[in-house]
Parts: C-alpha cells; sequence; structure tokens
C-alpha cells in the first residue's frame, strides 16, 4: 500500500525519523545484537576478558537439568494462566452478552484488574495467602487445611497461576464480549426457533464463530504468561520453592543480575528471542488468515 | 449496544441467574482489591492476629499520611511522582517519535525507506525482559542508571505506535495532501495543521494504553533504580517488605498498594470508551 500524493524532500523525512531510528538503534538493536554476541564467549572470573566458546553457552545450558525443568515449568504456568483466565473471561462474557440492560455496568466493573500492575497483583495475593497473617490461609487452617506456599511447590504454583490469571481476565473479558456482540443475532435466532437450546448453540454456532478472537487471545496470553508475569513471580514466590515457580525469564533474571553469569544469561536470552520470533510469526500468520476470514 | 429481540434472552430466574452469575464474578475480581483497602485503613494489631477484620477501620488518615511522608525506604509520594513522570514520559515520548517517522515513511519517498520501515518492524513485539542484561550495560555506560532518561528511553525503543499511525495515515484521504501542496504549504504545516487534529482519538486511545504499560513496569525499575529516591511506587512495594524475619509493616504496604492502583484505575474507568478501542485497535 502506497500513498499517491507524497511531499518533495529527502532530509526533512530523515529529519523526523531520525529520533526513532538512532532510540532504536542505541537501545534495541545494540542490546539484542549484544545479546547474540556474548552467548558466544564466556568472561573469566574477574571480568578482565572473554573466551570465545562458540555454541558452548547453549550446550551447556541445555545440559543443565534446571533449565530444562525452567521449560517445563513455563509451559505448566503458561498454559495453566492462559486456559484459567480464558474460561473465566468467556464464561463472564457470555453472561454479559445475554443481558440487554447493565452489560456496561459490569463492563466498568470488570475492567479494574487490565490498570492493577500485575507486581501489585502478586502483592495483594500474597497478602491474602500469606501463611502468618492472610485471611484465605488462615479460614483454610480453620477447614483443617494447611496453606504453606513458601514449602509446596504445587500451592506456589497455584498461587501465582491464579494471581497472574486475575490481572488478565479484564483483557480477555473486553475481547470475548466484543466477539460475541460481533455475531450475528439472526444467526442464533433461527437455531433458537428450530429449538436448539442454550448449550447446543454455544456449541454449534457462537463457539466457531468465535475461534477467531479465541485463537488470537491464546497466543497474546501465552506471550503475556512468558513476559509480564515477572512481577507476580519475584514479588509472590522468587522462583522458588526450589525453583518451582522459575519460568525462563525469571531465570535470565536470576542467572544474570544475581548469579552474574553473563554468559549464560545471554545465551537463555537469544533462546527467548527465538522463541518470541516463533510467536510472533505465528501470531501474523493468524492475523493475515483472519483478514481474509 | 444493538437491539436484540427477545426471542433468545432469559427472562425471570433465567435473567436473576445471569445477573448472579456476573456478580459472583465481580466479587471474585474484588475481594483482592477490598481486602487490601481494608487492611489500609486498620492497626498492624488487627492484621497479626488472623483473622483480620473484613470491614474498614478508623486508621485511613493514619496509615496513609505514614506511607505518603514517610514510607519504608522513601517517601511513597516521591515514588508516586517518579512513577508519573515514568509513565508520562513513555507516553508522550513514543507518541512524538512515532508520529514523526509514521509521517515521513507514509508521506514521503526518500531513500533507505524501505529499510527503515523493516528495521521498525523488527522491534514488534520484543519486550525488553528478553534483553535486559546488555540494555542495562548501555544505560550504565551512559551513566543513566537512577535517572528518569534510564527509565523512559529503553521502554519507547519499540515500534507498535509506528505500525498504528502508518496505518491510520494510510485511510486519511489523499486529496488533503493534495490540496495543502496545490496551496503551498509546507509538509510540516500540512503535519501540524491537518494530520495531527484528525489523529487526536487515536493519540488519546495510544495514550491511555502506553501510560498504564509505563506505570505498571516492574523489572526495569527494579534493576536500574539503586536509589530508593528513584524508585517507582510498583516496584517499591515489594522493597517494603523487610528481609529475613521481621514482620512487614502491612497497614503502609497495603495503602501504598492502594495508592499504586489509583492513578491507572482511574485512566482505564475514565477514559473507558477511548481505552477499549485503542486496546482492540493496537492488538490487531
Amino acid at each position: 500500500m502506497e500513498k499517491r500524493v507524497t511531499f518533495k524532500g529527502i532530509w526533512l523525512p530523515i529529519l523526523l525519523v531520525l529520533p526513532q531510528i538512532v532510540i532504536t538503534a542505541v537501545f534495541f538493536f545494540y542490546p539484542a545484537g549484544q545479546a547474540v554476541w556474548q552467548s558466544l564467549f564466556i568472561p573469566d572470573p574477574f571480568g578482565l576478558s572473554m573466551q570465545w566458546v562458540g555454541l558452548g553457552n547453549f550446550e551447556y545450558l541445555f545440559s543443565d537439568p534446571y533449565y530444562r525443568a525452567s521449560f517445563v515449568t513455563t509451559a505448566v504456568f503458561s498454559i495453566l494462566v492462559t486456559v484459567v483466565s480464558m474460561g473465566v473471561a468467556l464464561y463472564l462474557a457470555l453472561l454479559a452478552d445475554r443481558l440487554i440492560k447493565g452489560a456496561g455496568a459490569y463492563r466498568t466493573l470488570l475492567i479494574w484488574p487490565y490498570a492493577v500492575a500485575p507486581a501489585v497483583a502478586g502483592v495483594l495475593w500474597l497478602f491474602m495467602f500469606n501463611t502468618r497473617v492472610g485471611v484465605v490461609s488462615w479460614y483454610l487452617g480453620v477447614l483443617g487445611y494447611d496453606w504453606n506456599h513458601v514449602l509446596n511447590e504445587g500451592e506456589a504454583m497455584g498461587l501465582v497461576v491464579v494471581s497472574s490469571a486475575w490481572g488478565r481476565i479484564s483483557y480477555n473479558f473486553l475481547f470475548f464480549l466484543a466477539g460475541l456482540q460481533a455475531i450475528p443475532k439472526s444467526v442464533i435466532e433461527a437455531a433458537a426457533i428450530d429449538g436448539a437450546h442454550f448449550w447446543t448453540r454455544f456449541r454449534t454456532i457462537v463457539f466457531p464463530l468465535l475461534s477467531p478472537t479465541t485463537f488470537f487471545l491464546l497466543v497474546v496470553n501465552i506471550i503475556y504468561a512468558f513476559f509480564e508475569t515477572f512481577g507476580v513471580i519475584h514479588t509472590i514466590t522468587s522462583g522458588g520453592p526450589q525453583q518451582a515457580t522459575t519460568i525462563l525469564v525469571y531465570k535470565v533474571f536470576s542467572d544474570g543480575f544475581v548469579g552474574q553469569d553473563l554468559g549464560s544469561s545471554a545465551a537463555q536470552s537469544v533462546v527467548l528471542l527465538f522463541l518470541v520470533s516463533i510467536l510472533t510469526v505465528v501470531q501474523f500468520k493468524f492475523i493475515e488468515r483472519r483478514v481474509h476470514y | 449496544m444493538a437491539e436484540r429481540n427477545g426471542m433468545v434472552e432469559k427472562r425471570g430466574a433465567g435473567l436473576w441467574l445471569t445477573h448472579l452469575g456476573l456478580i459472583i464474578g465481580v466479587l471474585f475480581i474484588f475481594f483482592p482489591i477490598w481486602l487490601a483497602f481494608v487492611a489500609s485503613t486498620v492497626t498492624q494489631a488487627d492484621i497479626v492476629r488472623p483473622p483480620m477484620p473484613l470491614l474498614p477501620g478508623d486508621q485511613f488518615f493514619t496509615n496513609y499520611g505514614r506511607a505518603l511522608t514517610s514510607g519504608v525506604n522513601a517517601p511513597v509520594a516521591t515514588m508516586l511522582l517518579n512513577s508519573m513522570a515514568m509513565a508520562l514520559g513513555i507516553a508522550v515520548g513514543k507518541i512524538a517519535i512515532s508520529l514523526l517517522s509514521a509521517f515521513a515513511i507514509v508521506y514521503f519517498r526518500f531513500p533507505l525507506r524501505k529499510l527503515f520501515f523493516w528495521l521498525i518492524f523488527l522491534t514488534l513485539m520484543l519486550p525488553v525482559e528478553v534483553r535486559i542484561v546488555p540494555t542495562y550495560e548501555v544505560i550504565a555506560n551512559f551513566g543513566m542508571l537512577n535517572s528518569y532518561q534510564g527509565l523512559i528511553l529503553p521502554l519507547i525503543a519499540s515500534a507498535t505506535a509506528t505500525f498504528l499511525f502508518r496505518q491510520f495515515f494510510m485511510t486519511v484521504p489523499d486529496e488533503l495532501a493534495e490540496a495543502a501542496r496545490v496551496d503551498g504549504a509546507k509538509p510540516m504545516r500540512f503535519f501540524f495543521d491537518i494530520l495531527l487534529p484528525m489523529s487526536r482519538t487515536n493519540i488519546a486511545a495510544l495514550f491511555v494504553i502506553l501510560f498504564i504499560y509505563g506505570w505498571n513496569q516492574y523489572l526495569w525499575p527494579l534493576l536500574i533504580t539503586t536509589d530508593p529516591d528513584m524508585n517507582t511506587i510498583v516496584m517499591g512495594i515489594k522493597q517494603m517488605f523487610p528481609s529475613g524475619d521481621d514482620t512487614a509493616d502491612w497497614p503502609v504496604i497495603m495503602a501504598t498498594s492502594i495508592l499504586a492502583m489509583v492513578p491507572p484505575v482511574l485512566v482505564v474507568v475514565g477514559m473507558q470508551r477511548l481505552f477499549v478501542r485503542g486496546l482492540v485497535e493496537s492488538e490487531k
């Protein structure tokens, strides 16, 4: 797509793109290049010289059982966050879509968590489940359940999943509601005349017509769970217990800044770069398909 | 919302069940926020002897006053100011550079235009989390640790906004640029007098999204602000927890959490229409 009418000049447009090009070059391409470059070296213990190791960092990385475990943790975490937040959001959107009046009021109330930072969401949930003062953990204790996410790996994972999913419900709800409202009512009424009940209509008409929205949200939520949940994990579990909640992004941080293992951290950055590229390609392919849809 | 035929609507009991389901959802969403608010209005003693009360106490002014003026490491008022500078800097900065470069890419033919376009395209969707260590080194070398520039610049180095504006400019009728050219208007005059006013709604919608994005940053400020007086509020909360076995100052921490939510919630709820529009457009 090109504009038919354009202005003359060469220096003016270059001047106009310059701020963006400079900022992107200095703070984006250079660091990304550095990550790739550093992943091929290991620094000596004093940080004075770098030794070329080729793909050594990657070999070392993938032979590290903690790193492989982190892959599994990330997969489990992302899938759970995506399923929980999309499930709850779809349920609420289906209900809101049935209302003639009042859907707008519910929308206003349900978009709040979007504004709450993941790190703040983490603090809120940590407070409720805190082993000493938490209200929910206290009532669980009354019921005879001894909650302790500081020691129990499954409970730690459950808590970071629910906190991350909670913050994401608004976003998914908005997209599902918009998708539902775009479905022509005549189609649904035709099915209703034929005697199809709510679940039959949902299974055979609504859900298939909603599939572009659902697929888009799947990709976007996985990206969210991969990269934007750092704050939740850092505030609630700090990756523990026994690395049970150390997702890949958390490991780049803990190896690079806490452990000071720059070669390994750079190699992990490159692996993440690669994963993001795949997800981006998937998303763009999908968007292209939707345009033709 | 579109007019509905009543046929597929539930009435009577069904309608009440629908409302009930939604109210349960709203309660689930609000419970954590409510509890944080209650905790910010009671005394430390009320909290450390569980279960804490579920209705607000009378310590609202004491706790918020203590948080704002002294906090734990730094006054929360300072952290709010830092967050505001960061969020506004990111929103305004990114919108400004994106408008200019989108204008250049759409309305001019110049050498390397295609190359610039693809360079910018490459930056889509690569979050700062992925390249943190080298980006940190760049900022450290520039001496930008503990500075607003350091907080802002790496987060505006991406092209999502440029893309949005490019898409929008493509839909602006050619006749407008034609007329401006015939009248002998300079390109920048066309940009400021015609294009910019036409982009008002897009700019506002994007502003909401970027403001929230900037306000809610966590990892980046955590790395580069070692001085408590440069902490942003979202990352500052975690710093308020004591290390070791000391009991956290829950009323002040929870008051800070509520304060950290107020500006973005006001923006999202107050500009709901623009927000929903910006969200749907920036993601598609």
